[in-house]
């Protein structure tokens, strides 16, 4: 934003309540506020840079794509976890806007939080496809490629559009208290690979069958309302439960594979 | 991640959904017995002892008894694993509300046996 932007009587202007903390210095937390100036569509991350580059560069963001696709400017914006660049100071519809760092997640400094655990969480689950065969790897014996109907991809599809945000870590009540607990988003990304049908894990469900993993979720629900790309971790964990109680069946038939002639260019084709 | 136990989680979590679904109909069916005769006269001596001397009355404070100390008890085990997060923090509430289930469950039993006359 240049001056002529601030000099414009006609603007709007908001206070902007940012929560200071710096873990390497024992000198407590504060809040700071600043009067920002704000457009039908600056977003609080705007606001955020703005007093970056005008008034204090020594607030911690982070962020990256400023899109809603990278998941790294997650904070507490009016108390609910929410995505800086996908929240719109208009729709907020408050005077003051108060940025607090992610609940559940240490704090780095200011509004920046350590993801590691949550990413061991992630880890823990084995988030990659596991097949038994080895030719796929072999580039020798051709290329292949796993068919998957429509179908077989419309049963992991929203689930694979998290984007590792930790709006559902930080928003989720066992998360809280239990840190063995493995959160909303490990859970509903080990259902995400279980119901892959070129996935052959035979140990998804034991992963998570732990006096910490999913039967602790008691179904507060809070992960799927504050999720920003409407994963919906709840259902997933709920789909994966089911299976575990032997309520669903897994009767998953293992992707077909197809070999890919480049010469005749038939590729995904059977 | 797993550890080692004697029930997986999802076992004891099927125990649990099926003795808290169980128990609603056989509490709804004690609460009906005690509903045929009046309140007061339902807490009569005579009446309370007649009661335990009906099989089938006593058949359903037991199952009551099983079930809501299997039930209950596995609740608050679950609700304490989630304060703390340790392995001696673990194996001493998991001990503590099994002997206490078990001791319950007991000691219940005695007293309908006692009642009984049996
Ligand atoms: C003695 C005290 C009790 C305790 C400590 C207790 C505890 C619990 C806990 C911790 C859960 C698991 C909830 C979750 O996973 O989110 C649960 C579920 C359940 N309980 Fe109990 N309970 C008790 C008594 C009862 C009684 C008396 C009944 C029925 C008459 C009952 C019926 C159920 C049912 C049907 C469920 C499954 C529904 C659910 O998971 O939310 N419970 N209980
Ligand atoms: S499930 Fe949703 S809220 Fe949770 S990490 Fe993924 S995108 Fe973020
Ligand atoms: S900056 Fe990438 S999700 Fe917000």
């Amino acid at each position: 934003m240049n001056n002529t932007t601030i000099d414009n009587k006609n603007e709007r202007r908001i206070t902007l309540k940012v929560y200071r903390e710096n873990r390497g210095q024992d000198s407590g937390s504060h809040h700071d506020t600043f009067e920002v100036p704000y457009k039908k569509w600056t977003t609080v991350l705007d606001a955020l840079l703005y007093v970056k580059s005008y008034m204090d560069p020594s607030v911690a963001i982070r962020y990256s794509c400023r899109m809603a696709s990278c998941g790294s400017c997650g904070m507490k914006i009016n108390g609910v976890p929410k995505l800086a660049c996908y929240t719109k100071i208009s729709e907020l519809e408050t005077s003051t806007v108060e940025c607090e760092p992610l609940p559940n997640f240490p704090i780095i400094r200011d509004l920046v939080t350590d993801f590691s655990r949550f990413f061991n969480h992630h880890k823990s689950m084995q988030p990659y496809i596991q097949t038994n065969d080895s030719t796929e790897a072999d580039n020798s014996k051709g290329t292949f490629s796993f068919y998957q109907s429509p179908e077989d991809v419309d049963k992991y599809l929203q689930f694979s559009y998290c984007i590792k945000c930790g709006l559902c870590y930080s928003a989720c009540p066992t998360v809280g208290t239990d840190l063995n607990f493995p959160g909303p988003q490990a859970l509903a990304q080990q259902y995400r690979y279980f119901a892959d049908t070129r996935d052959e894990s035979k140990k998804r469900l034991d992963i998570v069958d732990d006096r910490h993993g999913i039967w602790r979720c008691h179904f507060a629900g809070s992960c799927s309302k504050v999720c920003p790309k409407g994963v919906d971790p709840a259902l997933g964990i709920q789909l994966l439960r089911s299976y575990m109680l032997g309520i669903s069946k897994n009767d998953k038939i293992p992707a077909k594979k197809i070999e890919i002639n480049d010469d005749n260019n038939n590729n995904g084709k059977i | 991640m797993a550890s080692r136990t004697i029930l997986k989680e999802s076992q004891i979590m099927k125990i649990h959904y099926i003795t808290g679904i169980a128990a609603i109909f056989v509490v709804a069916l004690h609460i009906m017995m005690r509903l045929v005769v009046p309140f007061e006269q339902s807490l009569e001596y005579d009446y309370i002892i007649a009661n335990y001397k009906n099989i089938i009355y006593v058949l359903i404070l037991e199952s009551i008894l099983v079930l809501i100390s299997v039930h209950g008890f596995n609740g608050i085990r679950i609700i304490l694993l989630e304060l703390r997060q340790s392995r001696a923090w673990e194996n001493m509430v998991t001990v503590v509300t099994i002997s206490a289930m078990i001791g319950l469950i007991a000691y219940g039993t005695r007293t309908i046996i006692l009642a009984n006359g049996l």
